[in-house]
């Protein structure tokens, strides 16, 4: 099962996951249309750029923009959520390690206890994310059932990954479904929300275009994010 | 296929066509019609396929239901924070079920449809900016508006605006000669108060070629003479076309893109012909986003601009009053409290916040600024179509809330509206709210405290 698993399923995870997103950009990029979007993509492209920088640069950090500070208790949610989760995985230490045996390279890795307060973060963020859904009316009349399970998928690596690192119960059978849950993720990112991985930069770019563009951004000084 | 006589899917081409449907008074037959119009499932599905491409269906995928976008939609905020006012449920169970059944919607789904994309969004596009991914859940709406528009479900106002642009190029039944006899009555009518006053009609090679809301010339001519007045004593040399002089754009409001096109068609037409060097709009938010801003893709043109620079009044006022062209008498300067509205359609939606405050740092001595403001202001409440729409009245006079309460904030009792449709909510929330503040356009201000030279004073 463990060969499995590392072997062929998760040459088949990283597949699906990097040609998956490869197709979402182009599909994306290759469906903006000038006219029925309003903005001319190649025309003024120096401007272009510089809206959909600004838009992606702001976003990208907490209390960037009015709305993360609109909103602070879920911005502290977000990143801590995001930056467990995009962190976590590349820094470990138990992952260089198998990337060392298998490939030959590693990436520096982050002390086990920061893994560990990073994993814990993702968990705790999580369960305020799933506690805002069911308290707040405005975010639970949105909510599916859907985006449970998506946010099940992103936690489970962190959840089985923290079992086998601390051996409850069986280490082998919680490795291979650490594993299993990760090809999961890998999996459901081109095909779900979770595109967002890729989405969010490609459509705060597109918006970071319309005001650069057309909305703006070539008269006074530009959007105040 | 049922169609009704006046609600139908077919676009109003006619004078006629118009007339019959202003003749049913409020839109009573044309609504009862509606309830029984039938969706054209085959074309709708066409439609989406052929318009809703990659950043639209990547919007209403990704949307993480994260509900931020509440806290930005005046709706949500004056409903008392009603969750079916969220921007995202809007969209998700209108534009979104759409997408998911692929079309195939029924009268109901529509119905509900038009009653969200007119009566719960006036497209201030404000959620846009509050969104984590840049969701612009008003640029949806108008999207969604198109749509209703090809399947003829929308308000009767809309159907007539849209008619109004199809027939006249104007949102009101204004003729050419009407719009021409309206200028020269207006120069006629202050020419002895500002002798050599003038209103020129097609001048080519005009510095400044002037246009209009067309309620201007039907309900407020003064507010011609007034411009006109301005230029005069700025020294421009500006002109007014014959064709092709009003940027408003109720089709835009309407959804019915073809009739954008025509329209803003028209006033690239006049800037072709009398090849002016630049153009200016009056204090209208939607006519500059309309002409300026969304104009040129209507049309076509690949630059993405107008034919010749356009500019709203307020940066022609700005620049007027920078270069000293007009010039303020400081003991006339406004010394009561006063605060600006700023229209979504020339700020937010067009970055030109910065004009406001220049002009209000040449006029005002006790400036004071809503909160929020500039690009993150409120809409006015009446934007979008709203203000005219006799279907959503009781929702929009709600909606007046948000506004009401950032005016009272600042304790100002003036509050400058350099946008019809603003001004238009403004007045009436006054009468709705009875909240005691005035309302105001720039150009009657400006004119109590521009200084005349004296070549221009009339001889005693």
């Amino acid at each position: 099962m463990y060969d499995l698993v590392t072997g062929p399923l998760a040459w088949l995870a990283f597949s699906v996951f990097f040609i998956g997103i490869c197709v979402r950009v182009i599909w994306y990029i290759r469906g903006l249309d000038w006219k029925l979007d309003r903005v001319t993509y190649t025309v003024n492209v120096s401007y272009g750029i510089r809206g959909a920088l600004r838009s992606i640069f702001f976003w990208l950090f907490p209390f960037g923009t009015r709305s993360w500070r609109n909103n602070p208790f879920l911005t502290l949610l977000v990143f801590a959520f995001h930056i467990g989760i995009l962190v976590t995985p590349v820094f470990l230490l138990a992952h260089n390690v198998l990337l060392m045996e298998r490939w030959g390279f590693r990436f520096w890795s982050m002390p086990e206890g920061a893994s560990d307060f990073l994993t814990i973060l993702v968990l705790v963020s999580a369960v305020f994310l799933v506690l805002r859904r069911i308290a707040l009316p405005e975010v639970r009349i949105i909510t599916t059932a859907y985006d449970y399970l998506l946010l099940l998928i992103a936690v489970m690596p962190f959840v089985t990954g923290l079992a086998a690192h601390y051996q409850w119960g069986s280490y082998d059978s919680w490795l291979i479904w650490h594993i299993l849950s990760g090809e999961v993720m890998l999996v459901a990112i081109p095909f779900t929300k979770l595109s967002h991985f890729v989405g969010f930069f490609l459509s705060r770019a597109q918006l970071g275009m319309d005001f650069g563009v057309k909305r703006g951004g070539m008269k006074g000084r530009g959007l105040v994010w | 296929m049922p169609e009704g006589t006046l609600c139908n899917k077919l676009p109003i081409n006619t004078k006629e066509e118009l007339l019959t449907l202003l003749a049913d008074k409020s839109g009573k037959k044309y609504y009862e019609e509606m309830n029984s119009l039938e969706v054209n499932v085959p074309a709708l599905k066409a439609l989406l396929d052929k318009t809703c491409k990659s950043r639209t269906r990547t919007w209403l995928e990704i949307c993480s239901h994260c509900g931020m976008c509440a806290d930005s939609c005046f709706f949500y905020l004056a409903n008392h924070k009603d969750p079916r006012q969220v921007p995202s449920y809007k969209i998700q169970t209108t534009l979104g079920e759409m997408v998911r059944k692929n079309g195939n919607v029924d009268n109901a789904f529509m119905q509900m449809v038009m009653d969200t994309a007119w009566g719960k969004c006036t497209c201030c596009n404000r959620c846009g900016m509050y969104c984590p991914f840049g969701i612009d859940m008003g640029v949806m709406f108008s999207y969604l508006r198109g749509i209703c528009f090809s399947q003829g479900f929308v308000p009767w106002e809309m159907k007539i605006g849209s008619g109004m642009h199809r027939v006249y190029r104007a949102q009101m039944d204004v003729t050419s000669e009407d719009w021409v006899d309206t200028c020269e009555w207006m120069a006629e009518e202050n020419e002895e108060d500002w002798p050599g006053l003038q209103i020129p009609v097609d001048k080519e090679n005009a510095d400044i070629i002037y246009t209009v809301n067309a309620r201007e010339p039907k309900h407020y001519p003064e507010d011609v003479a007034h411009a006109a007045i301005l230029f005069h004593l700025a020294g421009e040399n500006w002109t007014v076309p014959s064709q092709g002089w009003e940027e408003t754009s109720l089709a835009m409001f309407a959804g019915d893109w073809e009739g954008c096109r025509l329209q803003v068609q028209g006033v690239y037409d006049a800037m072709e012909r009398l090849k002016p060097k630049r153009m200016v709009v009056t204090e209208c938010g939607h006519a500059y986003r309309a002409t300026v801003i969304e104009g040129p893709y209507w049309a076509g043109l690949k630059s993405g601009k107008t034919p010749v620079p356009s500019f709203h009044y307020v940066e022609w006022v700005a620049e007027a009053l920078r270069t000293g062209k007009l010039k303020i008498d400081p003991s006339k300067k406004i010394k009561e409290p006063v605060t600006y509205q700023d229209s979504c359609n020339y700020i937010r939606n067009a970055g030109l916040k910065d004009c406001a405050r220049e002009i209000m740092s040449y006029i005002a001595e006790d400036f004071r600024e809503m909160l929020p403001n500039k690009e993150h202001n409120f809409c006015c409440g009446g934007g979008g179509g709203l203000n005219g729409i006799g279907r959503y009245r009781e929702q929009r006079n709600i909606g007046l809330k948000v506004k009401r309460d950032q005016i009272l904030a600042t304790g100002a009792k003036l509050v400058i509206t350099p946008c019809h449709n603003c001004w238009d909510a403004i007045r009436d929330m006054e009468e709705v709210y009875h909240i005691g503040i005035r309302w105001s356009f720039l150009k009657p201000l400006l004119l109590q405290m521009v200084v005349v030279p004296d070549h221009l004073k009339p001889e005693e």
